[in-house]
């Protein structure tokens, strides 16, 4: 017996010993070998596609026959060729109605929703709002392709309210067919992002509300110095989404407009098909694609970079955030003066607040951490 | 690993990406060498039953109600003549063909048959890249030179390096013919006293007769961008003469858009947009809302293609009437038209053989009857057969086109990128957004692009 015990204290002090130190996947070789079925999985499905897109966009190639070496010059016609610019100037405009306003529209109404309290119907109006999300795009855009009809029914409401001047042919306006695309991403979307800040501000702790109104603060204080910081990893992901949607538009343009009127609602998704697959210029459409990838690419960095840079000042309440904006810093907390926001005073490392600690100081935040 | 080491090692890797870039260009293994073998001196073998067991894969896009039908039961009637071979259909929406044709075509296994569309961008390119069979040997053997007049095999004709459309070998065969012509309301004419119009004068008349009645002249829809191909066209042939059409739309170089008939057409299509002629609010109208529109009663005239023919008479029965175009300056009453999409043989297929007979069949004097009883109109023979109400006058117009050389073909023709140059532009002009000059001046800069002076 006490032979065997003493084996087992031998055998697992050799393990310990064979257990090499430091960090755990350490030595390195042993940690590729972990990622190795991620990685096998990444290169076929996304890491040699666009390796083959980044080849074809340097050919002038048909997709079917021989191929000619262009370099460059696929890309020099992205940026010069007037409408293969507008169809990316089109998509910036797309992000305004695709991701300003919607996340402008959820924060209102998830912060409304918070200081209203238990409502009745709450749940009702929660699914109401976020059922866009849950349709099909392609049926999204044959429904507002309807709406939008000459005599369809958003004309026949302005005509029955007297605004006949305003009725128009919506997708066919030169002026309001992108807009018009535009809205019902607003519509789209807006559901998501109010969803998101509505998680995200019930996990901020009443207290600090509590404590805000003992202090007298306004409700807009009360937002700007709490809601809004409390929510900023959602703030990323739903911009992070919501900015990608609007770069990556297709079904919308495809099914509603196909890029008219004229080439006004034209968007670079849209391009890379049309390129690719109905006048087979494959050089052009891969490279409109790798530079559509590098803009989501260059997107997704900012808007993170946003999103991490409250980490250290976030309140408590906030702590379910990090899972979704993906950390990857962790240097001291960022100084107070890179957070949005009117309130520069709110980080109880920085300077004293030069008004008077009177009705609107929101110090107690810091105590809320 | 050092600093130095590390960045030798990205250095290089870079380097090698992009040499690996550079060394594999695209599509570089096909040289299309394919077109030595087009079968031109070679007998055609047409007794199928020594062919052994075969089966013949075939890609059609006639997913549409009776045209599926159709494609069916040629196909069953196809077996069991020859019990030896089996017919594998596949059948996909006309996107989803054009989009996985490029690759299909190829693939060294390719399809036996293939309905290629004839635009440039379609049969033009795999044409030039030696991808689809030239058919002249088969035609020679089953007849086809006989059977299908040249109007009809010029839109499937292309020179050996797809440059040149509208002349060289027969690619592929329809089944089915298409003009635009004027679909009229029979009740709403009776109405307004007047006949359906056969010269340009007689129209505009209509038209204004029935502006100042309160009636609706012609329903037209632009929001899908093909819409006004169709309508400019069937302005523009009541100016042009067809020779000229044929040059423009073919891509012929010598052509130009900068003719004062071009100019007149232009402009009196303007001046039909702002007397109001068109259906109000037409640049947002959806073409399927605008036909629908027009079996409402709303509108005296559509212009159309004779691929509503089943969709109008259904629901219009005796009340809508069909007639060509009215006839302008060329005296003649020229029609923009063509055929539905060809079947074609691809270069790589392994039973081209049973896939010219099968070509054969699905297009001979029985397939044809096949075809009109399903509702659609036969690309030839249409005269033969027994029709009534609409379908008897979309035949007999379509018989008129072909007796007579009326046939002109589509505008978009022109070049690989003229159909998104020419949608936008119409869309513009329409619009306000280009005035006539604009737009043709506009048409004449993209057109010499691409066709040369």
């Amino acid at each position: 017996m006490s032979s065997m015990v003493g084996t087992e204290t031998a055998a697992r002090e050799a393990a310990r010993r064979r257990r090499p130190k430091g960090p755990p996947g350490e030595p390195r070789r042993l940690a590729y070998l972990y990622i190795l079925p991620a990685l096998i999985v990444f290169v076929t499905f996304i890491g040699l596609p666009l390796f083959r897109s980044a080849t074809f966009s340097l050919y002038e190639w048909d997709g079917l026959g021989s191929s000619t070496w262009v370099g460059l010059a696929n890309y020099a016609a992205v940026f010069t060729d007037p409408a293969l610019r507008g169809a990316f100037i089109h998509a910036l405009v797309l992000i305004v109605f695709y991701a300003v306003v919607p996340v402008s529209l959820g924060l209102l109404l998830a912060a409304t929703m918070m200081r209203a309290g238990r409502m009745r119907g709450l749940g009702l109006f929660r699914v109401l709002i976020f059922l866009p999300q849950v349709v099909p795009m392609v049926v999204v855009a044959i429904a507002w392709r309807q709406i939008y009809a000459p005599e369809g029914p958003l004309n026949s409401l302005f005509r029955a309210v007297g605004l006949d001047a305003v009725a128009r042919p919506w997708l066919g306006d030169y002026t309001w067919a992108l807009p018009s695309v535009g809205l019902v991403g607003t519509w789209v979307g807006t559901g998501l992002c109010f969803v998101l800040f509505l998680a995200g501000m019930a996990k901020v702790p009443r207290e600090l509300y509590e404590a805000a109104r003992l202090d007298g603060a306004s409700p807009r204080r009360e937002f700007f110095a709490i809601t809004l910081p409390s929510v900023r990893g959602e703030l990323a992901v739903a911009l992070t989404l919501t900015v990608i949607a609007a770069l990556k538009t297709f079904d919308l343009v495809y099914v509603m407009t196909s890029g008219g009127p004229g080439n006004q609602t034209a968007v670079p998704s849209y391009e890379v098909y049309r390129h690719a697959f109905l006048i087979g210029e494959v050089g052009t459409a891969a490279a409109l694609a790798l530079v559509l990838t590098a803009l989501v690419f260059v997107a997704t960095v900012i808007i993170n970079r946003i999103g991490d840079s409250n980490d250290g000042s976030a309140p408590a309440g906030a702590s379910g955030i990090r899972a979704l904006a993906r950390r990857n810093r962790s240097g001291p907390p960022v100084a107070s003066s890179d957070q949005p926001g009117p309130d520069p005073d709110l980080d109880d490392a920085g300077p004293e607040p030069e008004e008077p600690a009177g009705s609107d100081d929101p110090r107690q935040q810091g105590r809320g951490r | 690993m050092s600093r130095t080491t590390r960045k030798l090692a990205r250095f290089a890797a870079a380097a090698t990406a992009v040499a690996l870039v550079a060394a594999c260009a695209p599509g570089s293994d096909d040289d299309g060498d394919d077109a030595e073998d087009n079968g031109a001196s070679a007998e055609v073998e047409t007794d199928l039953e020594d062919l052994g067991d075969v089966t013949l894969v075939v890609w059609d896009q006639e997913v549409r109600g009776g045209q599926s039908e159709q494609i069916d039961e040629l196909n069953q009637a196809f077996e069991e003549e020859y019990p030896n071979i089996t017919v594998d259909r596949v059948s996909r929406s006309t996107d989803d063909l054009r989009t996985t044709l490029r690759l299909a075509l190829t693939d060294d296994d390719a399809p036996d048959v293939v309905q290629a569309n004839n635009s440039r961008t379609e049969m033009g390119q795999y044409v030039g890249s030696g991808l689809l069979e030239p058919l002249d040997a088969y035609a020679d053997t089953y007849g086809w030179f006989e059977r299908f007049p040249e109007s009809v095999r010029s839109l499937a004709m292309y020179s050996d390096d797809g440059e040149v459309y509208g002349d060289g070998a027969l690619y592929g065969l329809p089944q089915m013919g298409e003009i635009v012509g004027l679909y009229y309301s029979k009740p709403k004419l009776d109405e307004l006293g007047i006949d359906p119009p056969t010269t340009y004068d007689e129209f505009v008349a209509a038209l204004e007769t029935a502006d100042d009645a309160g009636e609706l002249p012609i329903q037209f829809g632009n929001l899908n961008p093909f819409a006004g191909i169709h309508e400019y066209g069937f302005v523009q042939n009541q100016f042009l003469d067809a020779e000229t059409i044929r040059n423009l739309g073919f891509g012929r170089p010598g052509s130009s858009w900068l003719e004062p008939e071009s100019i007149e057409a232009t402009e009196t299509i303007m001046s039909w947009v702002d007397d109001g002629y068109f259906t109000d609010g037409f640049a947002g109208l959806d073409y399927d809302d605008s036909w629908q529109q027009f079996t409402q009663g709303e509108g005296i005239f559509l212009v159309a293609g004779t691929w509503l023919l089943a969709d109008l008479d259904d629901a219009m029965g005796e009340d809508v009437g069909f007639v060509l175009p009215p006839a302008g300056a060329s005296g003649q009453r020229l029609v923009t038209g063509g055929i539905s999409i060809p079947f074609a043989i691809p270069a790589n297929s392994a039973n081209k053989e049973a896939a010219a007979a099968y070509i054969d069949f699905i297009t001979n004097a029985d397939a044809m009857t096949t075809v009109a009883e399903a509702g659609n109109l036969p690309v030839v023979d249409a005269d033969q057969q027994e029709a009534s109400g609409l379908q008897a006058e979309v035949f007999e117009a379509w018989g008129q086109a072909g007796a007579e050389d009326l046939l002109v073909p589509y505008l978009d023709y022109a070049t690989p990128t003229f159909f998104d140059t020419i949608t936008a532009a119409i869309q513009d002009l329409l619009g306000g957004q280009r005035d006539p000059e604009d737009f043709l001046n506009h048409l004449e800069t993209e057109y010499l692009e691409q066709v040369g002076g």
